[in-house]
């Protein structure tokens, strides 16, 4: 076990001139021991380059990775004694699931009956001890999977177990139930976690801690609360949530009021705003519907209402901005076409500019 | 259960029509006029005996059919065991990608782009003591090596020959073999910390099984075929050192004009070609597999 400290950048093309060169942007990050982190991003963020430099599959073109404070930049995963679990199943096929399972160990030359001990504990938590001595070759697609998870958790001494999208092969609702054992196992286990996904959900429910990727950059970390309460960056915003948060492009005056077009939407309190233009982003979760045509709430046209399961989901138009509304299951929604009058400034609310988090 | 009752139609029947005269033309009337031959005795196209078994039974007790047979057997047991670790090795040792892999793959296949005549022309002269490199070498080493004297010599380079010439097939397939392995498996063996043999003996063998199967049923059959290249390179001598079966064959039907004989050993051959290529299938099939062990343990 290890406390991970990344300083580096990353370009796989030999020469960089630009940003655009870089697969990972400069940056300094601290994975402490025993945490349970998600790399959150769109394909093409970098996160799997992250997780590969983590693991010493890819050496980084600029800077170091330390494990406890010393350089390990350029070992191999062995020596990083490093732990990886790939998006698609990897068995051997001529060998049982248990040996499967004991082939870390035996490289290492573990005791046998130390090996014994430890595929035995694993198999029980993943499910697998009926199938010890099945060949893993003719198991599905989700057996393998399990495998290849069981492989990566048996070492009791590594450094750090990576995931790189272990469940895209996975059934949904398997899926669940393999994230809730992943979760246990770390508690259990208490070795550091670093998963990356493209699914948010998985990486909310999973990590204690998220970092959010976004072309090479990790533009936010946080728990899951910090990136749906305060997102930094109007990426996070819109790529948390489900829908993401609305953004729309307002107006600080000199009195500190907002105004979006011709319209003022309030002064919030105890924030000071820089005068001129900002992004305000607000929750579908925190918007409402004003009653009346009160103050500071700006009108909208309905364009779209549908059921979502436990909640309903407005669609409506403020100007040329498309906007999201979630409402209670049991409220009556407004018909489409109907005007409705937004609260768009609350303690909910978030402003940004040139994307950063202001306010 | 459904109780259609399924209308006999028996106007499928010209449908496969197709395939059974293709197959008849292709290969069973040319059989039966081999079996024909096999159990007559043709004096001449209007004079034919009826003989029963009878050249069958003489052809398994001719002394110089055995030990072509087992000259045979020894030659194709060489060349399996030489060829098919070798051309694994070759090809573990290929580039993977880039211009080279292009540019090695294009030389390595060279041998495969010849007559087979012309690789026994092309041995006879480079094995010439006088004026071929490779026997003036051994010769100018003080080795007394001459492939028309010595049958060891002859022997042992004709199956230098075919060595040379078809390794190449197998390191072809064994490479493509290897290249069908996702770049996943490589990263995981090296997370779990797995030596070069544990990543060949657990990743590549078991993921060329199948290519390597097709490679030595190929060399198998190839090699228990083989005619021109030794007799171009050595005329089945000294003596009859290198006459393999196909040789041999070729002596009785056109050299001495036995066709009775000859048909009867034709069918021999074929069915001893079949039944290897049969045991052999179902040996590689299982090996690997490990199905009856992990029964038990």
């Amino acid at each position: 076990m290890a406390r991970i400290e990344l300083q580096l950048a990353h370009s796989y093309a030999r020469t960089v001139r630009s940003d655009a060169d870089y697969a990972l942007l400069p940056l300094d990050i601290v994975f402490e021991d025993g945490g349970a982190y998600a790399l959150l991003g769109p394909s093409g963020c970098g996160k799997t380059t992250m997780l590969n430099i983590i693991s010493g599959l890819v050496t980084p073109s600029h800077g170091a990775i330390r494990f406890d404070g010393v350089d390990r930049t350029r070992a191999t995963p062995q020596e990083r004694n490093i732990a990886q679990v790939f998006q698609f199943p990897v068995i051997y096929d001529t060998m049982t699931v248990g040996e499967n399972l004991a082939f870390p160990l035996r490289n290492r030359k573990v005791p046998a009956d130390r090996i014994r001990e430890r595929v035995g504990r694993i198999a029980e938590m993943l499910d697998l001890s009926g199938q010890l001595d099945q060949r893993a070759a003719n198991l599905a697609a989700d057996a393998k999977q399990k495998i290849s998870l069981g492989r990566g958790l048996v070492r009791p001494d590594v450094s750090a177990v990576l995931f790189d999208e272990p469940l895209t092969v996975i059934d949904p609702h398997l899926k669940w139930e393999l994230r809730r054992k992943l979760k246990q196992i770390h508690h259990e286990l208490g070795l550091t976690l670093i998963y990356v996904t493209h699914d948010q959900v998985e990486a909310m429910t999973f990590a204690d801690q998220v970092l959010v990727m976004a072309r090479g950059r990790v533009v936010q970390q946080g728990t899951p609360a910090d990136l749906f309460e305060r997102p930094r960056h109007t990426f996070v915003g819109h790529f948390i949530g489900s829908p993401g948060m609305n953004l729309l492009p307002v107006e600080v005056r000199a009195d500190g009021a907002i105004w979006l077009g011709g319209q003022r939407l309030g002064r919030p309190e105890a924030l000071a705003l820089p005068v001129g233009p900002l992004t305000l982003g607000i929750r579908p979760e925190y918007l409402r519907l004003a009653s009346g045509d009160g103050a500071d709430t700006v009108p909208a046209t309905v364009t779209q209402v549908r059921h979502v399961g436990t909640s309903q989901l407005l669609g409506a138009r403020v100007g040329d901005r498309d906007v999201k509304v979630h409402l209670p299951a049991d409220a009556e929604p407004p018909a489409e076409g109907a005007i409705v009058r937004l609260a768009l400034v609350g303690p909910h609310t978030r402003y940004y500019r040139n994307e950063e988090l202001v306010g | 259960m459904s109780a259609i009752v399924k209308p006999v139609n028996q106007k499928a029947w010209w449908l496969i029509l197709p395939v059974i005269l293709c197959v008849a033309f292709s290969a069973i009337i040319p059989l039966m006029t081999v079996v024909n031959y096999s159990v007559q005795d043709i004096i001449s196209p209007d004079n034919a005996v009826f003989v029963g078994t009878e050249w069958f039974t003489s052809i398994m007790r001719d002394e110089d059919l055995h030990a072509a047979l087992w000259r045979q057997l020894l030659f194709s047991g060489a060349v399996l065991a030489i060829e098919i670790p070798l051309g694994v090795a070759l090809a573990l040792s290929m580039p993977a990608r880039s211009w080279r892999a292009s540019a090695v793959l294009v030389i390595v296949s060279l041998s495969l782009l010849i007559p087979w005549n012309v690789v026994g022309t092309i041995w006879q002269i480079f094995g010439r003591t006088d004026i071929g490199l490779f026997g003036w070498t051994l010769a100018r080493l003080g080795l007394d090596y001459s492939y028309v004297g010595n049958p060891v010599h002859a022997w042992l380079t004709v199956l230098l020959m075919d060595v040379w010439h078809w390794t190449p097939l197998v390191a072809l397939l064994a490479y493509a073999g290897l290249q069908s392995i996702p770049e996943a498996y490589y990263q995981a063996a090296s997370i779990d910390g797995a030596s070069k043999w544990a990543v060949f003996r657990y990743i590549q063998l078991p993921k060329m099984r199948g290519v390597l199967m097709i490679a030595v049923l190929l060399r198998f059959m190839d090699s228990f075929m083989i005619y021109t290249e030794p007799f171009v390179l050595t005329g089945g001598g000294p003596g009859n050192s290198t006459t393999f079966l196909s040789q041999y064959l070729t002596q009785k039907a056109i050299g001495q004009f036995d066709m009775g004989p000859a048909a009867a050993f034709s069918l021999i051959y074929f069915l001893i070609i079949l039944m290897f290529c049969f045991v052999l299938y179902n040996w590689m099939l299982r090996v690997g597999t490990r199905d009856s062990e992990a029964a038990h343990d």
